[in-house]
């Protein structure tokens, strides 16, 4: 599996994994009632790349909206993140929200604060 | 016979734009989450708020459909405790959603002091606090894990406005008021 990718509906995220090229990409609603559920799935390929991690990985988060369910989920993906750039491969996650929404950069310098990865702010024009 | 011009009548002079009473499902809360969209893109609601409402609405209905479920783990308890009721109005420029549901009288105290413990803190100790809650590694089942008022008081900066009313010796009503407007 080189390549792992989730569609979106109006309650979760489309998720595309390029574990050759080394690109994560979450964007859209994560709303689900059951987020664990959902982001076990990501979790566990994240863990498969921890072992082949190439040597920069790149994630871009582009969420709309998404509820305290998923918060603690992307939490836990951005752990496994963590890991992945504590063993050696350079991570960056580019955390992308619209001009006006306060809250979601507000939510990006949240995890900032608890994660240990370089973290870029990308705000995007409606 | 039920006087259903009164029901409307009150609706109208709070200026409900939608209410259900009812069981909460999954599918229930997608297609209210899409008519509130709709409606607040009909109104030319400015993009902030949408986004505002929008949140909190998710909060307070997935408040509502997880501890429904909760309720309905109790053996014993009527079927009534299963129903609940919402409502979103909007007077002025301030949205208000209102929540209604049976709570196990047991879970009263617990609940009680977590919102007032939401109530009693400061935009930047709210902050502090959901960091907190979000690391600290525990989970409810369903991915919960107690962020959710927390939340709601930190996008609205407004305090949670709530009731318990004695229903019998094993259950109470528990209403929320959430108040979302644009000074923040």
């Amino acid at each position: 599996m080189d390549k792992y990718a989730i569609e979106g509906s109006p309650k979760t995220p489309s998720i595309t994994f390029d574990l050759n090229g080394g690109v994560l990409e979450i964007k859209g609603r994560s709303i689900p009632e059951n987020s664990i559920e959902f982001y076990k799935p990501l979790v566990d390929a994240l863990d498969k790349y921890t072992s082949a991690a190439k040597p920069a990985t790149t994630v871009n988060v582009q969420l709309e909206y998404f509820n305290t369910s998923s918060s603690k989920c992307i939490l836990d993906v951005f752990k496994k993140l963590e890991g992945i750039h504590k063993s050696g491969s350079a991570v960056t996650i580019n955390w992308h929200y619209e001009e006006d929404d306060e809250d979601m950069l507000e939510a990006g310098e949240d995890y900032q604060a608890i994660i240990n990865v370089p973290f870029k702010m990308v705000m995007v024009n409606e | 016979m039920v006087d259903v011009f009164d029901i409307y009548d009150k609706m109208e002079r709070n200026n409900i734009l939608l209410s259900f009473k009812g069981e909460i499902t999954s599918d229930l809360l997608t297609s209210i989450l899409q008519i509130m969209e709709n409606k607040m893109d009909n109104m030319q609601e400015e993009p902030k708020m949408k986004k505002k409402v929008y949140n909190v609405l998710v909060e307070c209905l997935q408040n509502l459909y997880h501890h429904l479920d909760d309720c309905a783990d109790v053996a014993g308890i009527n079927e009534k405790v299963r129903s609940a009721i919402f409502m979103i109005g909007k007077l002025e420029n301030k949205y208000s959603i209102f929540t209604g549901n049976y709570i196990l009288n047991e879970n009263i105290h617990g609940l009680k002091s977590r919102l007032d413990e939401v109530n009693s803190l400061t935009k930047e100790e709210l902050k502090e606090y959901y960091k907190k809650v979000l690391n600290n590694g525990e989970m409810s089942l369903k991915g919960g894990g107690g962020l959710g008022m927390i939340d709601i008081a930190r996008k609205t900066g407004e305090k949670l406005e709530y009731n318990f009313l004695d229903i019998d010796n094993k259950v109470s009503f528990f209403t929320l008021n959430i108040k979302v407007s644009q000074q923040q």
